[in-house]
């Protein structure tokens, strides 16, 4: 299996990048190629042009920046998983960078083509939206940002403009806050069937704040925001946790049923999950 | 027709640079295989699944049917063929013979790589982090006991020559 034939160029800066995308219609970036190349391979996607970003090397970091950590969206998922400075304040994200696919994958995939991608189930999707990630991003007219909830707009869409790069992504910082990733993988794929996100504050025994996500549940990660509601103030024990967690599916319409799990699974697991996440985080 | 456009790679591979014009579809794997005559990183499943195609780049284990050739340019490339030392087997391979790691090694070359990679980061994995490490490699006829059996044998031959713990 070949992918069809295309233009290939290596960009050496960003303002390159971008102005290659910009002068050509049919441009995709290529970043890890773990998503793009196999949809290549199989027609799903086919671009006249290629842009490698692949060596610009101030796109690959990990840092902190006045409180907020900041990822280059050339870093590896492996890098990510691997990273102190990730684990320290974001759980969320580097639980979820740890379970992409295999180590293989995780080498190459990075977190920009990851977010760019939008895969109804990746799982930075449910870490972006829990931790409230800015996706940092730089196109023909300059650079701005934009918010996680704004980010994701359906399948494999997002709110990027055509000859826009994803540069980075900005985590407020956790401010006391302890995030984790909980995921139930289909077996084969490795793909979420169902993932949570959940950043809880905890004060005393009880919740102060709660920031809920999950991935695999519908066309986009969802905020689950009547969890959040229900635990805040709530006691952070089985009864409290579970007590919220009933509300793990409420006000969801369009939750995905594919041949790896029906609707009404995956309403259950998003639950189970949701349960599971807050405990570890809470506690 | 228009003429193919063809792109100047330099790698190394196995320490010996190699430079050649490619188009730019070509896949890694294929690249090996057919222009360096490197037969080792096998084709499997084509589709990021089986693991067959491993081969390491800057110590990494990685899909090599995942990779285009001009994506390699400037990379340091080890394919299975590159582990052998003056008719000395790597403790890998050695152990994979030893053990019964294989049965009939189509998928021997990627899961050893896939095993590299791991002991370069972890060099006293435990059956759970070998496990983990493998998740990416299929067998389909060894099962995966004696694989396991011959990555931890591997590991302790190699922290007794490496004079580590
Ligand atoms: C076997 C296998 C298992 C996997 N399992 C999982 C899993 O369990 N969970 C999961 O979440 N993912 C999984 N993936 C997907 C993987 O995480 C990909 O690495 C990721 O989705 C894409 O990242 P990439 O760097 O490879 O991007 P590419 O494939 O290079 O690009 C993907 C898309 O993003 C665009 N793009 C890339 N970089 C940028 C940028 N900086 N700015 C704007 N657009 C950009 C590209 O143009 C393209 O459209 C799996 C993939 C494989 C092959
Ligand atoms: S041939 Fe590359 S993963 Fe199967
Ligand atoms: S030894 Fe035959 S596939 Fe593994």
């Amino acid at each position: 299996m070949f992918p069809g034939e295309f233009e290939y160029h290596r960009a050496t800066s960003t303002d390159e990048a971008v102005r290659l995308l910009a002068d050509n219609d049919g441009a995709k970036l290529l970043a890890g190629g773990h998503s793009l190349l196999p949809m290549m391979k199989l027609r799903l996607a086919v671009p006249t042009v290629l842009v490698d970003i692949g060596s610009i090397e101030e796109l690959a970091f990990v840092r902190q920046d006045n409180g907020d950590l900041v990822i280059g969206s050339m870093t590896t998922h492996a890098d990510i998983a691997a990273s102190e400075t990730v684990a320290a304040g974001h759980g969320a994200l580097a639980e979820a960078a740890a379970s992409i696919g295999d180590v293989q994958v995780r080498n190459l995939g990075t977190i920009g083509g990851s977010l760019a991608h939008a895969d109804p189930a990746a799982d930075y999707a449910a870490a972006a939206l829990a931790l409230d990630a800015q996706i940092e991003v730089l196109g023909p007219d300059g650079e701005r940002s934009i918010a996680a909830a704004d980010f994701f707009a359906g399948l494999l869409t997002t709110s990027l403009a055509p000859a826009e790069l994803i540069t980075g992504v900005r985590f407020p910082g956790a401010g006391g806050a302890t995030s984790v990733y909980e995921k139930f993988a289909q077996p084969a794929s490795g793909f979420a069937i169902v993932g949570v996100a959940a950043e809880i504050k905890a004060d005393g025994g009880s919740c102060a704040a709660a920031r809920i996500a999950a991935t695999g549940i519908s066309d986009r990660p969802v905020r689950l925001s009547q969890v959040e509601a229900a635990l805040v103030g709530a006691a952070l024990d089985d009864d409290g946790i579970a007590a919220a967690a009933e509300h793990a599916d409420a006000g969801l319409t369009d939750v995905r049923s594919d041949m790896y799990a029906a609707q009404d699974y995956r309403r259950h697991l998003l639950g189970v999950l949701v349960r599971r996440a807050v405990t570890r985080a809470g506690s | 027709m228009t003429r193919i456009k063809m792109t100047r790679i330099r790698m190394s591979v196995n320490g010996v640079e190699h430079t050649h014009e490619v188009e730019a579809r070509t896949l890694l794997v294929h690249f090996l295989r057919e222009t360096l005559g490197l037969t080792g990183a096998h084709v499997g499943c084509e589709t990021s699944i089986c693991g067959a195609c491993t081969v390491l780049i800057g110590g990494r284990a990685v899909k090599s049917c995942t990779r285009l050739a001009v994506q390699a340019d400037g990379a340091e490339i080890t394919t299975i063929e590159g582990l052998a030392s003056d008719d000395e087997l790597h403790p890998l391979q050695q152990s994979f013979w030893d053990d019964h790691g294989l049965q009939c090694g189509f998928c021997t070359p990627g899961t050893i790589l896939a095993a590299h990679d791991l002991l370069t980061r972890n060099a006293d994995p435990d059956d759970a982090e070998i496990r983990h490490a493998l998740e990416g490699n299929l067998c389909r006829c060894t099962g995966y006991q004696n694989i396991v059996k011959a990555v931890r044998s591997a590991a302790a031959s190699m922290r007794e020559a490496g004079g580590t713990t």
